[in-house]
């Protein structure tokens, strides 16, 4: 595994400062964005901050106005929409789903389901799933096309905090034992900085940027999430204690060595 | 074989229900209906341009349909209303055709064929060319399906996956284009909307897969040919009606059926 410290030419994908506007109106500010092999990144900001544009632009659905987005050659993502408004004149199975758009054997689909905690829903309607079902099922989807590069946005929305903080535990566990890159956007702070390796705090622009502990104490992430937010910070170092035990020596725009993951 | 008249028409329906099956499906999952009517109604109009130039009228039906339809997309893309912007097209299309046939001398006495259907009528060129259209179609929608699935699930989901979803789109619109001339001879414009939808609905509730519900609604669709046809020619009723009529009733019948099972 090469090492990835080097920096921002390593990206699996980045934007370089990117500007994006809706008819006039410029929702992303002068935006730069990384993410290297094997790390989460998490992008929080306030409703309205542009988080689902960012995560767009990066995806190639948005053009961007200025700027430019850059792709590691080849790289394969799994993405994770915010919801699926499932149309309940198409009929599909989540097996008939998850061989979208590429056809998937029966054992890789029972595996996909499996690995992701909804091992019987084969048979089931997507339509009948619950919230946390479903987003289980598009993860085992995006997981099904082996990606470098995971993509989620607000993936917990409309779960309870023990669904959110399982699925954010599926998300550790998943890039352990594959060490797929994460990028996902969320605007609820507590659980998610705890699982994050860094995190970059949107609002037009990007306000502060770096370890879930030093942004948290960041003048800028206080401004605009208030001073209530010590809970996350609270969290985090109690996961983190845990989780890793050596030492960390993170700075803002230096991405961390990430061997540890693996070793 | 091919030189009774009965065979022949009821091979024109069977042709035309295995292009309005998958199509209608996916007119029905992406909710186009109102964009069926538009482009079906067009079809008046291209056939009235056609016989006023010389030209083939199954030329101009494609032509005038493949503008309309390109024209409703545009107006999609752009924002406008549909609802309201696919009525005053449907219509319009419509009341333009109508007026523009009965500058043609010869279609004026010929109007109810053009408007209910004829498929007692139907040439062996005619066959041909509801055959031809119709494998062109399937092959069309075959070669896509994969594609066309996920971007009707999804467009962000099939955009992530390198898939283009504008072309996608453009693969329906020409397919329904191709539809529109085809259908026209056998079901007439006023209710090619209907030959799409009736089955594919009359399908979905037997159906826990897409590709179960488009097979059903080759077979409904053909089964209410048939079943229109021989309504046509013993009652002497109009084709096209008849044969939506014969699609009807399955509808309600597996309607009932449906919620039988599922409830």
């Amino acid at each position: 595994m090469p090492r990835l410290s080097e920096g921002r030419s390593m990206s699996l994908i980045a934007a370089e400062r990117i500007c994006v506007g809706f008819g006039g109106a410029e929702v992303l500010h002068d935006v730069s964005v990384g993410v290297q092999p094997g790390e989460i990144v998490t992008i929080v900001g306030p409703n309205g901050s542009g988080k689902s544009t960012l995560l767009r632009a990066l995806l190639g659905i948005l053009p961007v106005a200025r700027g430019r987005v850059t792709r590691a050659p080849g790289l394969r993502i799994g993405y994770v929409p915010q919801r699926l408004a499932l149309d309940r004149s198409l009929p599909m199975t989540v097996r008939r789903f998850l061989s979208l758009p590429v056809r998937v054997s029966d054992a890789a689909a029972r595996q996909a389901l499996v690995r992701v905690g909804v091992p019987d829903v084969g048979t089931f309607q997507m339509a009948s799933l619950s919230g946390g079902q479903l987003q289980r099922v598009l993860l085992a989807r995006a997981l099904l096309a082996e990606p470098q590069l995971l993509v989620l946005d607000e993936p917990t929305q409309g779960l309870d905090q023990p669904g959110e903080a399982g699925f954010y535990q599926l998300i550790a566990d998943v890039r352990a034992s594959t060490g797929v890159a994460v990028l996902m956007v969320s605007h609820d702070l507590h659980v998610v900085m705890a699982a994050s390796d860094r995190v970059i705090c949107l609002n037009g622009h990007v306000c502060c940027e770096g370890t879930p502990k030093v942004v948290s104490s960041a003048p800028e992430y206080r401004a605009l999430f208030g001073l209530g937010t010590q809970g996350a910070l609270a969290l985090y170092q109690h996961v983190h204690d845990h989780d890793h035990t050596h030492d960390h020596d993170h700075s803002h725009d230096h991405p961390h060595d990430h061997e540890h993951h693996h070793a | 074989m091919l030189d009774d008249f009965l065979t022949r028409a009821a091979l024109a329906g069977v042709g035309l229900s295995l292009a309005t099956g998958p199509l209608g499906s996916f007119v029905v999952w992406r909710r186009m209906a109102y964009f069926g009517d538009a482009t079906a109604h067009a079809a008046l109009l291209g056939v009235a341009l056609a016989l006023a130039s010389d030209l083939p009228v199954e030329f101009g039906i494609m032509v005038v349909s493949l503008a309309m339809a390109v024209t409703v997309a545009v107006l999609a893309a752009k924002g406008w209303a549909m609802d309201t912007t696919l009525g005053v097209l449907a219509h319009s299309a419509l009341a333009f055709g109508l007026v523009a046939v009965s500058f043609v001398p010869g279609v004026r006495t010929d109007l109810s064929a053009w408007l209910f259907g004829d498929i007692l009528a139907v040439s062996r060129g005619d066959l041909a060319f509801v055959w031809g259209g119709a494998v062109a179609v399937l092959g069309l929608l075959a070669w896509r399906w994969q594609a066309l699935l996920t971007a009707t699930l999804n467009e962000d989901l099939a955009h992530a996956s390198g898939l283009n979803p504008d072309r996608e789109r453009l693969v329906l619109t020409l397919a329904l284009a191709i539809v529109v001339a085809v259908a026209i001879k056998v079901v007439g414009a006023l209710l090619i909307a209907a030959m799409l939808i009736v089955p594919a609905a009359a399908a979905r509730g037997l159906s826990r897969t897409p590709e179960v519900m488009a097979g059903l609604a080759i077979v409904i669709g053909a089964v209410s040919a048939l079943g229109g046809l021989h309504l046509s020619l013993w009652q002497d009723t109009p084709a096209g009606p008849s044969i939506i009529l014969v699609a009807a009733l399955i509808f309600a019948a597996t309607t009932a059926l449906g919620r039988r099972f599922s409830g």
